[in-house]
């Protein structure tokens, strides 16, 4: 029984592990670039919030069938098989979850006065030093909503997890399938357990978070 | 010696203008940049400490190039080590008074100056601080130390002081000529504020309209054929003589007696702020 959310937390904590290795990096481009690319990549980023989640999910599938030529490169170079993997679901997850977790860090970037990185580049820092020593400091709420944010989103996948990955116990059956399963099983007491922790998990996490960010405890940042 | 050539279109307030100017300064001279917003003094500034591109010029900072558009040689803000003072101060909220000047050190820069800035600005006491919390006078002393601590050439300051009300003005001028002095600095000031200019500057540039239209000497300034006519001077009322009808006003370091008519002169009182105006050097007193 408890498979199913296991795997959803191990999903989302890796997923977002990586987003922020990701979306840091791509979110201070983002906030200083002033390059054509920059509007066609945001939108890219920011695909996801509209894109019904099925359709990535399919050219995800698509792209890495081992049936067609970039899937088969991918499996014989890297190894990787990304369709009805979990390493897939975490590749497809990041994508999907990407807008969460750049978001969030980009306005918080773009929000902070930019004399702040000015002032170290004439002390004579670099971009990595200012980054990490002056500015994301600065921005921890910020840095905090997009990890719950992309951590939350993540666990509330349904259509590109089961579009890729399917529907494997303890590979890719995730909390959100297992329910959709259950029910289509008639077993609703155990997808009314599955959602109850669901539910009642997201609520706290964002709880926290607007509790966090709020007036509340403020102390504990500044 | 430090020698500017720039030229570099802007988008000033009243439409597009270029920006093309050169002038040279000597080395330990105090410069003030002077003139409207818009003119131009911020962005020669900020080309100066290489925040800023322009799309022509040349810079030289004794002997060494730091900016040959022809040549393509560009040095990043990084390399310049330019000291800069920001009108909104920009210290580190994440870090304390202490932590941001350490911040500043170089590779292998022992830690002493930090101790001694701390010493000369007299900010020992919010040193364990973080910045939000102090007023925008200590805030701008912890900035000028900052600026301080690569022990720069070149000290820049936008504005440093517009914000400040007239007292903590003051002092902080006093710091500003000090530090000049002690550490042997090439000073670039802007400021709109005459008693200002004329109690820091050694020279002034007015820039109007992307072009600086007079270099003058302290002394010439007040001369200068747009000035004469008219000079508005802040200053506080310190002494009253009843029998001359005389008031005597600390302007910046200086201090001014002049006479003003009967029924003004009983309307003010010792400590009241005026501006002192001279039209035509008629010396015209005024309440403010």
């Amino acid at each position: 029984m408890w498979q199913p959310l296991l795997l959803t937390f191990k999903l989302a904590f890796v997923t977002t592990l990586l987003l922020v290795v990701i979306a840091i990096p791509l979110a201070s481009w983002l906030a200083y670039s002033k390059s054509k690319l920059k509007p066609m990549l945001e939108a890219l980023i920011a695909m996801p919030l509209v894109l019904p989640p099925t359709v990535l999910g399919f050219y995800l599938l698509i792209a890495f069938s081992p049936s067609n030529a970039f899937g088969t490169w991918l499996d014989q170079w890297l190894g990787l098989r990304l369709v009805f993997s979990f390493e897939g679901l975490v590749f497809a997850s990041i994508l999907y979850s990407l807008p969460f977790m750049v978001h969030p860090i980009q306005s918080g970037l773009q929000n902070l006065s930019g004399s702040l990185r000015e002032a170290a580049y004439v002390l004579g820092k670099s971009k990595i030093t200012t980054l990490f020593k002056v500015l994301l400091p600065n921005i921890k709420p910020s840095l905090l909503t997009g990890i719950v944010l992309s951590f939350a989103h993540t666990i509330g996948e349904f259509g590109v997890v089961l579009m890729i990955g399917g529907n494997i116990p303890g590979k890719t059956k995730v909390a959100s399938i297992a329910i959709y399963d259950e029910v289509e099983a008639m077993n609703y007491d155990l997808a009314n357990t599955y959602s109850l922790i669901l539910f009642a998990l997201t609520f706290t996490i964002l709880l926290v978070v607007y509790v966090v960010n709020g007036k509340h405890i403020n102390p504990f940042w500044k | 010696m430090i020698t500017v050539q720039i030229k570099h279109p802007l988008r000033g307030a009243s439409g597009k203008m270029v920006l093309d100017i050169h002038f040279k300064i000597k080395e330990n001279e105090l410069v003030t940049l002077y003139g409207k917003s818009g003119a131009g003094k911020t962005t020669t500034l900020r080309i100066l400490a290489g925040l800023m591109r322009p799309k022509e010029g040349k810079i030289v900072v004794n002997d060494k190039v730091w900016l040959d558009t022809k040549q393509g040689i560009f040095k990043k803000p990084q390399e310049r080590r330019v000291g800069l003072l920001f009108q909104d101060y920009a210290l580190f909220p994440n870090m304390t008074v202490r932590q941001n000047l350490e911040f500043a050190l170089l590779k292998n820069q022992p830690k002493t100056i930090v101790s001694d800035l701390i010493e000369i600005m007299e900010i020992g006491e919010l040193q364990h601080q973080k910045p939000q919390h102090l007023s925008g006078g200590q805030q701008q002393r912890v900035a000028l130390a900052r600026a301080l601590v690569q022990k720069p050439k070149l000290l820049l300051l936008d504005e440093p002081l517009s914000a400040l009300d007239i007292t903590i003005r003051q002092k902080l001028q006093s710091y500003i000529l000090q530090v000049h002095k002690e550490f042997n600095l090439t000073t670039i000031l802007i400021s709109h504020d005459i008693s200002e200019i004329l109690r820091l500057s050694d020279t002034i540039l007015e820039l109007e309209n992307g072009a600086i239209i007079a270099q003058t000497s302290r002394t010439d300034f007040l001369n200068h054929k747009n000035f004469g006519f008219d000079i508005n001077l802040d200053g506080i009322i310190i002494q009253k003589n009843n029998q001359k009808l005389e008031v005597t006003l600390q302007i910046g370091d200086n201090q001014v007696a002049t006479r003003v008519n009967q029924e003004y002169f009983n309307h003010l009182k010792i400590g009241d702020k005026v501006q002192f105006s001279s039209k035509l050097f008629m010396p015209l007193l005024r309440k403010k």
